[in-house]
């Protein structure tokens, strides 16, 4: 595999890293399987370009972004908690109202950003060869910040009764909790970095694309589950690297089969390779267990 | 003091499964009250319960709380004036947080929470001389995980959570039952020894009638949603397993017969 193909596969790793963890909080820690994140990552990056496009600075962009996502996590929350719209069903609702809403904010089915200033340009300055060193690196420290912030509010008391909120709302309840308003903010943040996400996406991939966020969902469990599995482990500064990490591998793998000429497969196979992945990652736990006991048969 | 008056509530109304459980129940606890509840299964112990915590709300009726009414309350509003002890040691307490995570879930029971360290040193140390207390050795476990302990630990660590932070009522529903007749003494005691200690009003549920008579100092029996037997004081003292085992078993054939009366 080239550098430049490597480089590539750390910088989307690194973008999905933020999907990863905006799945973390929803799926393991609120308990709450949520499908928001395929309308709330081209979200982020529709109102992204949008904003850079029309003139603003990349900055506020992101924040617009981050917002938009949240009020997206929070809409999916809301159906669920205030109306008893069942989880799953609930998170389709907004994905799918957010296809046509996403349309309506790009106003067509793509926006380009080539020459447009993104968060990289700073660094970047006038040697364009820097930006597949630069990208990483600036994304490399958003995910570091993003990890330890989260880290360090799953540590406080209010990310203490989130995590109560996802483990037993009964209990929590009984402390004083309001599992309602932990569900509403939790899936605000979840789909806030997942938006965040989709914003940075479409600044390095030079635009964004309304069928973007096909599949994000199923990326962002992959990089969930592969973690878990490599690592296993309770302590949540592990779990939110283990997540992190699960990401990078993910998409190294999958530039490693794409790239494999002899296999001969192409980028329209990603999916089925997803899908091997994560399947692979699901019975990894079976495995190891399996050949433990082998092993400790053998010693005997 | 808490006070219900008058309370209905039937589960799934208008379906085939339709449930009449709590019908006109009324009962008032003096403050610093320790009262035991018995009665047969389905008689609405539980839902009792789960009124007074607002883990479900009462069709009719009115519930207070020392002199605040509390009826349209939520669970997590009340927890401030209710503290309780489940059943099930896996409901009480996070299996997969720390010891010493869920006691500092505890410790802010019905605060706010802020973005303050959840488990602060001053904490700890008050943790384990809580644990300390419990003498069973789990103050040096204090990180390790809910999950790994016994039943009989964790409903141990589910009282002391319970008494933390003080409350207005202390509900324990069978918080013994799942648990082994030793293990289930030692909770027992400790349950007294907190009572006692904090003063506190309290409502245990109980199927054993000899737990009934020889704790707290005033017993009631539910059948049917109501409250159908109160004893306390000198009457309580003279009682007999055998004499509340009989009365339990006629207020069930009268109420029984009264049912029939209607019926026929
Ligand atoms: N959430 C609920 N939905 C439907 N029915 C319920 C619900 N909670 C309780 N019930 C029903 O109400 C009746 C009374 O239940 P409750 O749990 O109060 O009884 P209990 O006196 O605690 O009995 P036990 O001694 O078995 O614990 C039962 O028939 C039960 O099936
Ligand atoms: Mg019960």
């Amino acid at each position: 595999m080239s550098v430049i193909a490597l480089m590539g596969a750390l910088e989307i790793g690194l973008i999905f890293a933020l999907v990863a963890l905006g799945v973390l909080i929803s799926f393991r820690i609120l308990n709450f399987p949520d499908l928001t994140a395929d309308g709330s990552f081209p979200l982020g990056g529709a109102v992204a370009a949008t904003l850079i496009a029309g003139g603003h600075d990349p900055y506020s962009a992101c924040a617009f972004a981050m917002l938009a996502g949240a009020a997206a996590g929070w809409t999916t929350a809301w159906l669920n908690v205030r109306l008893n719209i069942l989880q799953l069903l609930a998170s389709i609702l907004v994905m799918i109202a957010l296809y046509s809403i996403n349309l309506r904010i790009m106003g067509a089915p793509n926006i380009p950003l080539i020459g447009e200033a993104t968060v990289f340009s700073a660094l970047i300055g006038d040697d364009f060869d820097r930006a597949m060193t630069v990208q990483p690196a600036v994304l490399a420290a958003i995910i570091v910040l993003a990890k330890l912030g989260l880290d360090a509010f799953f540590a406080s008391q209010a990310g203490l009764a989130m995590r109560a909120t996802g483990a037993n709302p009964r209990m929590a309840r009984a402390q004083g909790i309001s599992t309602d308003r932990m569900v509403l903010c939790g899936m605000a943040l979840s789909n806030a970095l997942i938006a965040l996400g989709g914003a940075l996406y479409v600044q390095t991939q030079g635009g964004a694309d309304i069928s973007m966020g096909i599949g994000t969902i199923v990326v962002g469990l992959a990089a969930v589950i592969i973690g878990e599995t490599l690592i296993p482990s309770r302590k949540l500064w592990v779990i939110t690297l283990a997540t992190v990490l699960g990401a990078l591998l993910y998409r190294i793998l999958i530039a490693l089969a794409l790239n494999a000429d002899f296999i001969g497969l192409a980028a329209q196979d990603l999916n089925l390779i997803t899908a091997l992945l994560v399947g692979f990652a699901l019975v990894l736990p079976l495995i190891k267990a399996k050949f433990k006991r082998l092993s400790g048969g053998l010693a005997k | 003091m808490m006070r219900a008056d008058n309370l209905q509530k039937t589960f799934n109304p208008g379906t085939p499964v339709e449930n009449h459980v709590l019908r006109g129940m009324s009962l008032t606890i003096e403050t610093g009250q320790f009262v035991t509840v018995i009665g047969s299964n389905g008689a609405g112990k539980s839902t009792l319960l789960n009124a007074i915590s607002g883990d479900i709300q009462p069709d009719s009726g009115r519930l207070f709380i020392d002199q605040q009414d509390v009826t349209r309350m939520g669970a997590w509003q009340r927890a401030k004036l209710v503290a309780r002890v489940f059943q099930d040691p896996m409901a009480g307490t996070c299996e997969g947080l720390s010891i010493e995570e869920n006691l500092a879930l505890a410790w802010q029971r019905g605060e706010k929470r802020g973005l303050g360290l959840a488990v602060k040193k001053a904490q700890r140390e008050l943790f384990r001389d809580k644990l300390a207390t419990l003498k069973l050795g789990l103050e040096n476990r204090l990180s390790d995980r809910m999950g790994l302990l016994s039943g009989g630990q964790r409903q141990a660590i589910s009282l002391l959570m319970a008494s933390l932070r003080p409350s207005r009522i202390l509900l324990l529903d069978e918080h013994t039952a799942a648990l082994d007749p030793k293990t289930a003494a030692f909770v027992l005691e400790l349950t007294d020894q907190i009572v006692r200690d904090n003063k506190l009003t309290a409502l245990m549920v109980t199927h054993s009638m000899r737990q009934a008579l020889d704790h707290g100092d005033r017993t009631v029996m539910l059948h049917q949603g109501q409250v159908v037997l109160d004893v306390s004081g000198e009457t309580r003292r003279q009682m007999q397993v055998a004499d509340l085992l009989s009365m339990f078993e006629k207020t069930r054939g009268e109420v029984i017969d009264d049912d029939a009366l209607l019926l026929g």
